[in-house]
């Protein structure tokens, strides 16, 4: 029983689908970027994955994640700055209650 | 890693990845949603110690769960008015989502099984792979290196100025 690259990228595929099922059904918009933050991990993994198994003389796939990671923390400072903005002025998270440019 | 042993800490942390991701999407106390969370980056980092990948696995257990998760707890608190256990959490879209979803995953495994990957295994890299990701950082990456900082900076300074109060 050996562990390859397919089982690892399998396992990406499905947590990126749970991270898409999240973003297209959750309500709270916290709940979004957790659900977003759940799809830069599987991108992660696949990252790590084929460094290890296609490129393992560089570490240009596990530098990669690192950026990703990086962004993703940017991403999560910013979202969640707006998220708490939209709170104060609306008194409400649920993205779909919140349709002030919606015409 | 010892081989013996790596499959099945591989198809544990799938596991704990899988069931806790799935909570993270589908209970309704989005506070709970948050603990879940942490435990799925937790396991994502055992992933990346299953692939020699400890650096990755360090700045995974400090930066998503050490900073990533106390801020959504943070965002959380903050919000709890509205993120009630009686509130519904999911909308109207979740039959089609589920179908575009277990689409798209059942899209991606066709794909990666008759895929035919251009493995080399005969030069693994074993043991610390954090001084060379440093040389490479600041060499072949530097330019990279230098503009995610900035990056870091612009977010810093804009999540102050979106957050701050008038």
């Amino acid at each position: 029983m050996e562990i390859s690259l397919t089982h690892y990228l399998a396992l990406a595929a499905v947590l990126f689908g749970i991270g898409l099922f999240g973003v297209l059904t959750r309500r709270n918009a916290v709940g979004i970027l957790m659900s977003i933050e759940l799809m830069f991990n599987a991108v992660n993994i696949n990252l790590v994955a084929f460094n290890r198994y296609v490129t393992p003389a560089d570490f240009s796939g596990q530098i990669f994640s690192i950026f990703v990671i990086v962004v993703a923390a940017a991403e999560a400072t910013v979202g969640l700055a707006i998220v708490l903005l939209i709170y104060r002025n609306f008194r409400d998270i649920f993205v779909d209650n919140i349709n002030l440019m919606k015409w | 890693m010892d081989s013996a042993i790596a499959p099945y800490l591989f198809y544990l942390f799938s596991f704990m990845i899988v069931v806790s991701g799935l909570l993270v999407v589908t209970l309704r106390d989005i506070f709970h949603c948050a603990l879940f969370l942490i435990i799925c980056l937790f396991s994502v980092a055992g992933v990346y110690v299953l692939l020699g990948a400890d650096f990755i696995a360090a700045v995974q257990v400090l930066l998503y769960v050490g900073a990533i998760a106390v801020l959504m707890i943070f965002a959380i608190m903050l919000t709890a008015k509205v993120s009630g256990i009686g509130i519904k959490q999911q909308n109207e879209q979740v039959p089609i989502a589920i179908i575009t979803t277990v689409a798209f995953v059942a899209i991606a495994l066709y794909g990666l099984g008759k895929t035919i990957w251009n493995i080399k295994t005969d030069a693994v890299i074993s043991g610390d792979t954090t001084m060379a990701i440093g040389k490479l950082l600041m060499t072949t990456y530097v330019v990279p290196f230098e503009i995610v900082s900035v990056v870091l900076l612009a977010a810093l300074i804009g999540a102050i100025v979106i957050a701050r109060r008038n």
